[in-house]
């Protein structure tokens, strides 16, 4: 059974429609990479994913796990294994990051049935996972994204990410702003997460990411639609040739 | 916002009981014979009544303001009870005479006057109404020399230090609610902690008003002889009822040379309902005088009353002297706060601080309002202003009105200001790390409020993020 099933998923926000009948599976194991134009539809698919209010689902289905995933609310996908990395981190002053951390760390497990971490055991498994992202532990005592740089926020998504260790993750542009040796460490992350039970959607503009997140799966988007899916090789071709032969293609069709 | 959290609205004020208990109460409405009332049931000696007396005498001449950035119908002065005690109440008994439906109020409040049950290293004075029930671990402040009793008691033990310092920084005729006070104050309680003392537990006095139709006017006084330190902590509540009642306390704080005074508010008295309907008006006038080298520290989390009035202020009297204001104020539902402070540099090289977080959420309106005043002999003073506010939903206002009033060129004030929106994106964040919407809100506005709870003892400042969370409850809707 897929991971993750979408079909002929229909969204807006304020009346006005973003996603025109997206249809998508993901099994686990997977990682699927999804390109196109700016304003294409690609974080309002993430968002609607993850359950954010402002997008109304008008039509289409979507299922997680088994579930009904828009039957759920926010938090409670997030228990059952979705994690999105923000295209654009949100900052929460004067809350540690190792705080909001455990809390949601926290919660997930109560969501399982599981005991919840005390702050000593929770902090031995943090620094495991700062590890991940080449993080010393300086960085937990600051407030949540607050003053981060641009990179620093992306890779805060990783290492959350880590810790969280969700079934599917969904990466919003988390390559975007990155350096190259912060590149590598995103990189690196994500693959420490791939696994046969896990599946991963890396939304990115780049091809470079691709190098070393190497999906199954290429798909591009535009319009809001699904207009050319293929396997690793389409991004090469993207690449080279951008994205008009195909959003031209997809009006002729 | 969303619609779950609408259910979440109206989760209720945990404090509402009413203690059915005999009471003794002063005749409705207020004249010279009532102050008379007062003062003989507490057995004062004549000066005090005087002192009254001469209160009453001015507040008859006095108008009440009308500055503040609230709205409430006229307040009818006569048609309130200016003194309830609960009967069968022997003022100086131990706590083992206490009549047990007090000690279970307390209980029921979470407050056990047991010592065996109470907080370790904390002691409590409970205020009933217009009466203290009583203190504990009184014996082993002694030791140390610190009294700690109600101010009735004082008067009767302790007359010469009370008729010393008693409106020694808020005279009786310094406002129209200060002098009210003055003329009617029931009981409250009295520290005085001697030359180089260091108070060896957290001193604490917890608020009740349970009787109806009737106000609250307590009056607290703290001295801290030079280098004598002291933390104190006042906690509030009150029965739901639909009629407003009017709580007009007086506290009046003396640091002399190198002392040093923490006085920390949890005020959480009934705040209405909804729609406004009954609630305490909560009209304050809290002063600290601070002498050379000496310190004084405000911290007050306020998120009850209908109406919050109160601008706990210091005067840096000596050099050196230091003022701090932290303060976490909630309006919510119909809530309206004006709360703030005032810091009047005297002394050279006087430093002050002021911390504020207004919360607003639902209909709540909240105002900051704070005087900086650096006058011409406080060479070298320095004040540092920072005022956030925070609102939730469309409803709701936060305005702010800061007075500076520089008279001296070598001294700095610096003040800032900003005004931020709880966010969808900022709830939506958490929730997608597994917090729901009640934790998200929790988890915002307590790291909002990081700065004042920091300030808060240890013991309180859990009490004080959890009374937060429950005031904030369906403020997003
Ligand atoms: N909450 C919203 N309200 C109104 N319009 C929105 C909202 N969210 C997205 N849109 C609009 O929907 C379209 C798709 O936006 P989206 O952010 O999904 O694009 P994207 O493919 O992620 O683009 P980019 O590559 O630039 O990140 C845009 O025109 C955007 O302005
Ligand atoms: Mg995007």
């Amino acid at each position: 059974m897929a991971l993750l099933h979408i079909d002929n998923l229909h969204a807006a926000a304020d009346e006005k429609p973003i996603l025109n009948g997206i249809s998508l599976t993901v099994n686990a194991g997977e990682v699927h990479a999804i390109m196109g134009p700016n304003g294409s539809g690609k974080s309002t698919l993430a968002q609607v994913l993850a359950g954010h209010e402002a997008y109304d689902v008008t039509a289409g289905s979507i299922s997680f796990a088994g579930e009904d995933l828009l039957d759920m609310e926010a938090e409670e996908r997030a228990w059952a294994g979705l994690f999105l990395a923000f295209q654009y981190p949100v900052e929460i002053p004067g809350v540690s990051n190792a705080y909001f951390l455990r809390q949601g760390y926290n919660e997930i497990r109560k969501a399982r049935g599981l005991d919840e971490l005390d702050p000593i055991d929770f902090y031995d498994l943090l620094e495991e996972k700062l590890k991940v992202v080449e993080w010393g532990p300086e960085i937990m005592e600051r407030a949540v994204n607050f003053g981060f740089s641009g990179g620093e926020k992306k890779r805060n998504e990783i290492l959350q990410m880590a810790v969280l260790e969700p079934k599917l993750a969904i990466l919003d542009e988390t390559d975007s702003g990155l350096d190259i040796d912060a590149l590598r460490i995103v990189a690196n992350g994500v693959n420490t997460l791939r696994g046969p039970e896990k599946a991963i959607i890396v939304v990115t503009h780049y091809q470079r990411l691709l190098n070393y997140i190497v999906p199954d799966f290429v798909h591009v988007i535009a319009g809001g639609r699904i207009v050319r899916s293929g396997g690793k090789e389409l991004a090469l071709e993207l690449e080279e040739k951008g994205y008009e032969w195909l959003t031209s293609e997809a009006a002729v069709a | 916002m969303s619609s779950s959290v609408e259910h979440l609205v109206s989760r209720e004020y945990k404090y509402g009981f009413v203690t059915d208990i005999e009471q003794e109460t002063a005749a409705v409405g207020l004249s010279e014979d009532t102050v008379r009332f007062i003062s003989a049931k507490k057995e004062e000696p004549e000066w005090l009544l005087e002192w009254r007396l001469k209160a009453y005498r001015r507040w008859l001449e006095m108008t009440e303001p009308h500055w503040p950035n609230v709205n409430y119908p006229p307040i009818d002065y006569q048609g309130s009870t200016y003194y309830a005690a609960p009967k069968n109440q022997k003022p100086l008994g131990s706590l083992d005479e206490v009549d047990p439906k007090l000690l279970e109020t307390y209980e029921k409040l979470g407050i056990p006057l047991s010592e065996q049950k109470m907080l370790a290293g904390v002691a409590v004075d409970a205020i009933f109404d217009s009466v203290s029930v009583g203190t504990t671990f009184k014996a082993t402040l002694a030791k140390a020399g610190v009294i700690f009793c109600s101010f009735g008691e004082a008067v009767k033990e302790h007359p010469d230090l009370v008729r010393q310092y008693l409106g020694s920084v808020v005279p009786a005729n310094d406002n129209f609610f200060a002098a009210l006070n003055s003329a009617v104050f029931s009981d409250g309680s009295f520290v005085f902690i001697p030359k180089g003392v260091r108070c060896p537990m957290e001193l604490s006095t917890y608020f009740r008003i349970n009787a109806a139709n009737s106000g609250q006017f307590e009056r607290t006084l703290i001295i801290a002889e030079e280098g004598a330190s002291v933390s104190y902590l006042e906690g509030c509540t009150a029965p739901k009822r639909d009629e407003n009642q009017l709580h007009a306390a007086v506290v009046e704080l003396v640091a002399l040379d190198g002392a040093s005074i923490k006085y920390s508010t949890v005020q959480n008295w009934y705040a209405g309902d909804e729609n406004g309907v009954g609630g305490i008006y909560n009209f304050v006038t809290k002063r600290g005088k601070a002498m050379r080298d000496a310190k004084i520290s405000w911290t007050q989390v306020e998120t009850g009353s209908s109406i919050t009035w109160k601008y706990p202020s210091v005067i840096l009297q000596g050099d050196n002297a230091v003022g701090e204001f932290y303060s976490v104020a909630v309006a919510n539902g119909r809530q309206q706060a004006d709360t703030g402070t005032k810091m009047i540099h005297l002394g050279r090289n006087t430093r002050s601080t002021i911390i504020s977080k207004g919360i607003s959420a639902g209909e709540g309106q909240n105002s900051y309002r704070g005087q900086v005043k650096i006058m011409p002999g406080a060479e070298g003073a320095r004040n540092y202003t920072q005022c956030d506010s925070m609102l939730i939903g469309n409803r709701c206002g936060a305005h702010t009105f800061p007075y500076i009033d520089v008279r001296n060129a070598s001294s700095d004030v610096e003040h800032e200001a900003s005004t931020s929106k709880i966010g969808e994106d900022q709830i939506f964040y958490c929730k997608q790390r597994g917090l729901n919407t009640e934790n998200a809100i929790s988890v915002i506005v307590n790291g909002f409020c990081k700065e004042v709870f920091r300030e808060l003892p240890m013991e309180f400042a859990v009490e004080a993020q959890k009374l937060l969370g429950v005031s904030l409850e369906g403020s997003v809707g």
